[in-house]
């Protein structure tokens, strides 16, 4: 899951000026993070339109990513789109990219900030959980990741600051190399620890696409 | 026999070896090492240059370790992984070696998020450990991380690496250290010690695993110059173990200055005579003039 919140209300009002404003939220990520589901696509018209800023129309992305599903949906919603200047986006980074790709005439607003690839804890609790990095080593540290959830990102930790189990920069989230510690240690797999792990290749990141 | 540096003859020789910190300005002015240098000259083995410590923005360790050599004074250069790729370290590793620099201390770094420029990018491109083994390929093997030979001179350094025996999980302390010990360590520096019956704890785990007999081991010692400094030392600096015991004499002192000298030369005391402890580390935070005392008081520099 794509972890998304919105921008300050006051910031994405002073983005769309005197509008009129097409608003497209998603129907994957962001509206499991609330960000740019149909309830939160319809907050914001509201919210807008009690500025008096026109909204000239909006819809739910299936999802925002998918560049051809996007363009086929977009079709009938010509007139509205074409009474706006400006598209308001509710989705992640990627879902705002794709809707730039299609429209070459209009200004592209990002209405959330991307935060990271992680799960859903709870409602409206997220936390991270992937860095993406090209290169998976999971099975190394009984299924959890120092990479994307140490703020170090040792692959020799711990570092000397841990305490009770939870990180030193910050007491309210747990240090993975504790969690990844007692795991190990459950299932009687301690020795992968022994191991010095290399310096990561980095370069395993740096896909820019993939044809298959 | 060929010592790697100066440091390296007096724990090799089964001396008490002494280190003490020195902390670069947060400024160009070169006079402000060099006054804390004569200040401490003759009264330790070797000088720690710190890293931008804390993640705060100071002159550079490569430079203040310079401006030690042109005083005669022994250098160590303390290398973190958090501002730096490996191209840049091994870079300055070379660098460092060329210009004299003949200890390296190796360690991953505080968290920017610490420091003063906390929207800084972390690199942390690198740990401790791979940092550790890549000085030593370096030096032993000649080559670099990616396998390619060094062709002027390889950089012939005494490596080091920091150790803290009260960080959790205690289990895992021995195996990360025998771990800096098969990665490359010649020294380790440990966190300051003020609980000694968790670090005693630590140091027989050391033994009974022989592991003494293997790295040599100095133990960290930071002078309270204040209640207010214990009280950040106790709660709010990570890995750092100060005991109620020790917070309460702190706290109750009619000159906590003159107590954080007592309870300093005590640890120093009782440090000496722990078997397997090859020296001290001192960090006497903003208040480097307390160190000759220390030392003088303590007799370890008599111990040679």
């Amino acid at each position: 899951m794509i972890i998304t919140k919105q921008k300050k209300f006051k910031d994405l009002l002073n983005s769309v000026g005197k509008g009129p404003v097409f608003i497209l939220g998603c129907n994957e990520c962001a509206t499991l993070c609330h960000t740019g589901g149909e309830e939160e696509v319809l907050a914001m018209k509201d919210a807008f339109e009690k500025k008096q800023v026109r909204v000239s129309g909006w819809v739910i992305l299936e999802p925002a990513c998918h560049l051809n599903n996007d363009k086929r949906l977009l079709r009938s919603f010509k007139e509205e789109l074409s009474k706006s200047k400006k598209i308001l986006v509710l989705a992640c980074g990627n879902g705002v990219q794709t809707i730039t790709e299609i429209f070459d005439d209009k200004d592209i607003i990002s209405g959330t900030d991307t935060l990271f690839l992680g799960e859903i804890k709870r409602v409206n609790e997220f936390d991270k959980r992937c860095n993406m990095c090209g290169e998976c080593l999971l099975d190394l540290f009984g299924g959890l990741c120092p990479i994307s959830r140490c703020p170090k990102s040792m692959l020799n930790g711990p570092c000397g600051g841990a305490k009770g189990g939870k990180c030193e920069i910050n007491p309210d989230m747990d240090c993975v190399w504790d969690q990844i510690y007692n795991r190990l240690k459950q299932s009687g797999k301690l020795h992968l620890l022994e191991e010095i792990q290399k310096p990561k290749d980095w370069s395993k990141s740096l896909e820019m696409r993939r044809e298959i | 026999m060929n010592f790697r540096s100066h440091l390296d003859e007096v724990l090799s020789s089964s001396k008490f070896a002494v280190t003490a910190e020195i902390g670069p300005p947060k400024g160009s002015d070169p006079n402000i090492i060099t006054k804390k240098a004569e200040m401490l000259k003759g009264y330790a083995d070797a000088f720690n240059i710190t890293d931008n410590q804390t993640a705060v923005v100071r002159m550079s360790s490569i430079a203040g370790c310079c401006i030690l050599l042109k005083m005669n004074m022994e250098p160590i250069m303390q290398m973190t992984c958090r501002d730096r790729n490996r191209i840049a370290l091994q870079s300055d590793v070379l660098g460092a070696s060329a210009l004299g620099i003949k200890n390296l201390l190796c360690l991953t770094g505080d968290h920017q998020s610490f420091g003063n420029h906390p929207s800084a990018k972390g690199v942390f491109d690198i740990d401790s450990m791979q940092l550790i083994q890549i000085v030593k390929n370096m030096r032993d093997k000649g080559i670099f991380q990616n396998g390619d030979n060094i062709l002027a001179r390889r950089p012939d350094v005494f490596i080091g690496a920091a150790a803290n025996p009260f960080a959790d999980p205690f289990e895992l302390r021995i195996d990360r250290l025998r771990k800096k010990i098969k990665a490359g360590v010649d020294f380790i520096q440990t966190q300051s010690v003020y609980n000694l019956d968790k670090f005693n704890k630590w140091m027989d785990e050391v033994k009974s695993n022989g592991l003494d007999k293997k790295v040599h081991i100095l133990a960290g010692v930071t002078p309270l110059k204040s209640l207010k400094m214990a009280e950040r030392m106790k709660f709010y600096v990570p890995g750092v173990d100060v005991p109620d015991t020790i917070y309460d004499r702190m706290k109750n002192a009619n000159d906590p200055k003159k107590e954080g000298y007592e309870i300093a030369l005590e640890i120093v005391r009782e440090l000496k005579n722990i078997n397997g402890i090859h020296g001290v580390h001192i960090t006497a935070l903003f208040w480097e003039d307390i160190i000759p005392s220390l030392v003088e008081e303590t007799g370890i520099r008599t111990m040679h």
